[in-house]
């Protein structure tokens, strides 16, 4: 190309393409006012960038001719300026060419949209599996074979949303506990849903699949640099559809080897109580005999207490209300009282079966069935 | 035998006349045009800023998914319908379609079936929300009771669109005046034939799937249901081989307009009629072999991935092969640019942009990044209002001084051509970079940083929107009071034996077959 | 006014109609479920799988990983015993999964299985599956839950990763009598 040529299509080209390198993602902050895709941190999120935009110039260079053509004809044939209409109507030589030259630049587009479609179907060879479960309206990680599961929901409270309190940097993008990958990893993702269809994406990684109930579908990515990544439910699944985001914090190996090997000591500690789920006559079984060990000393056998000095637990508000203050006062004690914190006490399985004893024993029988890791999440929710 | 109309209510209940049934149609779907819009005018106040300012997010999803179901079903394909009955007997010499009392059933069926859709804003569990689109499971097991209205309504309007498409056929195989062969027919008959071939196909399948998620949801069946060995990805693949060719049933008609439009204000004959027939019946046979271009993220194998890929762009040559012959009628014609011929230009070029965006989504490896975003969002609007809403407007400012006798103010009109241009324009291209900056479709509220275009936006909402209510304030104007018009041919480059009718068009006309050369 | 020509057109047009709508009922259905078995597609696998002298290949090693989810508000336990195994394809392996009814009332299950990649759902057979029956469990019971499954020797070369995977649904509803069963 001619130095003038090439000027210009800099000209032309510089500012768009510094709209289009500005799409290039600043991990943390995202842009007002975007107009472009972002390039993203994978190479399948360039590889899509790239041919979206040869796709997106082809169109452009189409645009302007046939606009351009049609604009110059609005002007110079107008019967304002004397124009005289011609007669033709037909033309097979012109019919033939519009019709040869679009089949051969869709199919020369074809070509590095094929390449690049087998490369996000690539999912070989993987270094490590992650199983992503999509609820109505939160999703699940599972660290397949490292026995580490969690959920990660909305973080944005509702004050926010509805206008009570202002809006964070984040908002809508912030969950309880982000997806952490490390770098330059070929990560593994099998996608399922629990319920409706949903869809996990995230464009900075170009990677979106749909949450199908029943199936389980896979995709993959490795990202290039470390940061947190913000993505999107991307199927309407019902009244949560926005307000279930997904946040992936890419680690260097080194912490995420770190991360994950605390993770494990914590999920394993909740794992052991969760094991040990019981039913309802499990607990109370258990429960009788552990409240006649450690409780009824005070409250009694019969749960009546002694008027005045230890109150009843048969029939009254506490053991038969709000079950999270029963929790509190179990756990925590009543400060100023006989009664002791009995969280640091006795294990989880043991107050968990205790409070469900104190609620279905005598006549109280409200049903309830405390689990060890609910009396768990009372005490870390602290 | 011919007299006038009958008087009183009574005409309308029980008219067998293609030109009062084609009234009817028109006005009950510029109803629902209105109905659907004032939907889209909540959704955009709701989007106006981040937060939840004016509804809930349950019904957020009730009004996206009316919008949907109101424009595509209630406002869209009626309008179309309407235009094929007035203008289809004229056209071909016709006395009449072929079954007027069918015809008579096939419409007043309708506002019974959207009246019930509409009605379920008001029952307990609400309106439909699962989307127009109305995947399961969200559709089924987990859809409000009122799922089983919205069931009856879709099979209502189903009903009503075989029959039309049953008269439609009839009609046009069987009354053409002595003389015309098909080859000479007008285009917007043979893209209304084409397409009433496509609506007896598709809508007998969007019956079957709704037919299908009814015995899922009250008789314990599992068509949609992994449990009992369904599967949902079948769900998607029903609806879409009615869906895909329901889009080209929306968008023939509307091309048929342009090819009369553009002749006439060219002072020029259609550029390649036979390959512009020829390229819409290539259009609607490959539309059914598509379909899962709107699934490319279900899960698909990569073959099945790449070969509607491929197919999807095929369907974009006989498409640029239309508007090279439209762009080819204007150039070296005598061009005047009243409101239709505005209209009918707006249409070519944003059509094709919308086009260009269906292209770009068709790349499934791209498509990883557009679907289900505002970008699809995007390109359908420019496709479906930019489209065949503007297509629509033009053939009533095109065809209602014949119908009524009476001129449309050019000036008003020009003003409201130019209110909805620039507000269709400011609503729908921020939704492009909206969609490509990573904000999905259906979303009640969203992230700080799609704030500045969905102001933008919904400010170009409220102006199209008012946009439509100058353009009803035009139309019945002109009817009671517009300048009187009684030539023929109302338009100088008009051509087509329905503008050798005298103006407005009596009652009954062609009682005999005129001699077509 | 032509009537004769006009009702021939209408009764072809009412009979297509009425055809289509059968189709979409009555055969498209049917023509997934064969296409997707037959292909693999969508991770469906057949039913009991009769097994034939092909013997096994020692020179390859195929990766299998068990996953469970729940679906819905199903609240049993249910997880694989093992995460994941090393088998040669054409040789029977067995694996375990746990499940456990955790609520105070009896209930029936079904497990719908699915295989990722979907390529290599045709070439993975199951010759006995707790899947191909449902699955009663009594109040507070556990269950280990048995399958024995066969790779084929003909899985295609570029897969050496199979996740197998089980969405447990709670089906008492459907099911008449069988809780009455129980006990």
């Amino acid at each position: 190309m001619s130095r003038r040529a090439n000027m210009l299509f800099a000209l032309v080209l510089a500012p768009v393409m510094s709209l289009a390198a500005s799409g290039k993602v600043l991990a943390e902050e995202a842009q007002r006012w975007a107009v472009n895709m972002p390039r993203g941190v994978t190479s399948v999120s360039n590889a899509i960038y790239d041919i979206h935009m040869i796709a997106f110039w082809i169109c452009v260079v189409i645009g302007i001719g046939v606009f351009g053509v049609m604009f110059y004809s609005m002007y110079a044939h107008r019967k304002s300026r004397g124009a005289v209409a011609a007669n033709f109507h037909e033309n097979t030589t012109a019919e033939v060419v519009w019709t040869i030259i679009p089949a051969l630049i869709l199919i020369v587009m074809c070509i590095p949209a094929t390449s690049t479609l087998l490369k996000v179907y690539d999912t070989s060879e993987a270094e490590m599996d992650i199983k992503i479960t999509a609820y109505q309206w939160k999703w699940q990680y599972e660290y397949l074979g490292e026995e580490v599961v969690f959920m990660s929901e909305l973080a944005t409270p509702e004050t926010e949303i509805y206008n009570t309190a202002p809006k964070s940097q984040y908002y809508l993008q912030e969950v309880s506990e982000p997806l952490v990958i490390p770098v330059n990893t070929k990560v593994r993702f099998l996608i399922t849903a629990k319920d409706v269809i949903h869809s996990w994406w995230v464009p900075d990684f170009a990677v979106k699949k749909d949450a199908i109930p029943g199936m389980v579908n896979e995709t993959w990515t490795s990202v290039d640099e470390p940061g947190v990544y913000r993505g999107e439910c991307a199927e309407l699944c019902g009244q949560g559809h926005a307000f279930m985001p997904i946040v992936v914090n890419v680690l260097e190996k080194e912490e995420y080897n770190a991360w994950l090997s605390e993770k494990k000591i914590e999920v394993a500690a909740i794992r052991e109580l969760t094991k040990k789920t019981f039913t309802l006559d499990e607990l109370m079984a258990k429960g009788e005999e552990a409240y006649n060990r450690s409780c009824a000393s005070c409250h009694m056998a019969n749960g009546e207490g002694i008027p005045g000095v230890f109150p009843g637990l048969k029939g009254s508000a506490v053991a038969t209300g709000d079950i999270s203050k029963h929790l509190d006062m179990v756990v925590n004690g009543v400060a100023g009282t006989a009664m002791q914190a009995f969280g640091g006490q006795l294990s989880e399985v043991d107050l968990a079966a205790i409070i469900t004893y104190e609620r279905n024993a005598w006549g109280n029988d409200t049903g309830d069935a405390v689990q060890p890791i609910d009396v768990l999440k009372f005490k870390q929710g602290q | 035998m011919a007299h006038g109309p009958a008087k009183g209510i009574g005409r309308w209940l029980f008219t067998t006349n293609h030109k009062d049934i084609g009234t009817l149609y028109l006005w009950f779907s510029f109803a629902m045009f209105l109905l659907g819009g004032s939907f889209a005018m909540i959704i955009r106040a709701e989007l106006f800023e981040p937060g939840m300012q004016i509804i809930r997010p349950e019904f957020f999803n009730q009004m996206t998914t009316m919008h949907g179901l109101v424009m595509v079903f209630g406002a869209i394909m009626p309008a179309f319908v309407g235009l094929a009955n007035w203008m289809i007997p004229m056209m071909i010499g016709a006395p009449d379609m072929a079954l007027p009392r069918m015809n008579n059933l096939s419409f007043w069926i309708l506002p019974f079936a959207f009246a019930l859709m509409a009605s379920t804003l008001f029952m307990e569990g609400g309106a439909p929300n699962f989307g127009w689109t109305f995947y399961a499971p969200l559709s089924t097991t987990y859809a409000p009771d009122t799922v089983n209205f919205f069931i009856f309504a879709v099979h209502i309007m189903g009903a009503s669109s075989i029959m039309g498409s049953i008269n439609i056929i009839a009609t046009v195989l069987n009354m053409r005046a002595p003389g015309m062969t098909l080859m000479k027919m007008p285009m917007f008959v043979w893209t209304w034939l084409i397409t009433a071939f496509l609506l007896i196909a598709v809508m007998p399948v969007l019956a079957g799937a709704v037919t299908m998620m009814l015995m899922d949801i009250n008789f314990g069946t599992s068509f949609f249901d992994a449990a009992g060995g369904g599967d949902p990805v079948l769900f998607q693949h029903v609806f879409w081989f009615f869906g895909h060719p329901e889009v080209y049933i929306i968008i023939l008609p509307a091309f048929g307009v342009i090819s009369h439009i553009i002749p006439t204000f060219s002072r020029k004959p259609l550029f390649g009629y036979s390959s512009m027939v020829y390229a819409t019946a290539s259009i609607a046979f490959l539309s059914f072999i598509v379909w899962a271009h709107h699934m490319f993220l279900v899960g698909m194998p990569i073959g099945g991935e790449l070969y509607f890929m491929y197919a999807t762009m095929l369907i974009a040559i006989p498409t640029a092969a239309k508007v090279f012959n439209w762009i080819s009628t204007m150039f070296r014609g005598s061009m005047t640019f009243e409101t239709p011929m505005l209209f009918a230009i707006a249409f070519v070029i944003l059509f094709t942009i919308g086009g260009f965006t269906g292209v770009m989504v068709a790349i499934a490896p791209a498509d990883v990044q557009y679907h289900d975003s505002y970008f699809v969002v995007a390109h359908f609007h420019y496709v479906m209002v930019a489209g065949a809403v503007f297509s629509g407007t033009a053939a009533v400012y095109y065809w209602l001084p014949k119908w009524c006798g009476r001129m449309y103010d050019e000036s008003m009109a020009k003003v409201q051509f130019w209110v909805s241009f620039v507000g269709f324009n400011v609503t729908f291209f921020p939704q492009h970079f909206l969609g490509l900056a990573g904000m999905p479709r259906r979303y009640a509220d969203y992230a700080l940083q799609f704030s500045d275009w969905n102001m933008v936006s919904s400010i170009g909402a409220f102006m199209y929107g008012a946009s439509q209510l100058l353009f009803l304030f035009i139309v019945i104007r002109t009817i009671r009071s517009g300048t009187p018009v009684s030539e023929p041919k109302v338009w100088e480059g008009a051509e087509g034996l329905e503008w050798t009718l005298a103006t407005p068009v009596p009652y009954h006309t062609f009682s005999t077959p005129p001699e077509v050369k | 006014m032509p009537t004769n020509p006009v009702r021939a057109t209408l009764v072809k047009l009412v009979v297509g109609a009425a055809g289509m709508f059968l189709f979409a009922l009555f055969v498209m259905p049917p023509l997934y479920d064969v296409f997707c078995e037959v292909t693999g597609i969508g991770g469906k696998t057949g039913s009991a799988y009769q097994v034939s002298e092909a013997g096994v290949d020692t020179s390859r090693t195929v990766k299998v990983q068990f996953v469970a989810t729940n679906n819905g508000a199903m609240p049993w336990e249910f997880t694989p015993k093992v995460y994941e195994v090393r088998v040669h394809p054409g040789e029977p392996t067995e694996a375990i999964f746990y499940a456990k009814n955790r609520t105070n009332r009896a209930m029936v299950a079904q497990a719908i299985p699915n295989v990722t990649p979907f390529g290599a759902a045709e070439y993975f057979h199951k010759t006995e599956c707790f899947c191909f029956n449902q699955q009663p469990l009594d109040a507070g019971s556990d269950a280990d839950l048995p399958l024995v499954f066969i790779v084929d020797r003909d899985l295609p070369k570029a897969i050496n990763t199979i996740t197998l995977s089980y969405t447990l649904f709670d089906v008492t509803d459907r099911v008449d009598g069988a809780v009455a069963q129980l006990n």
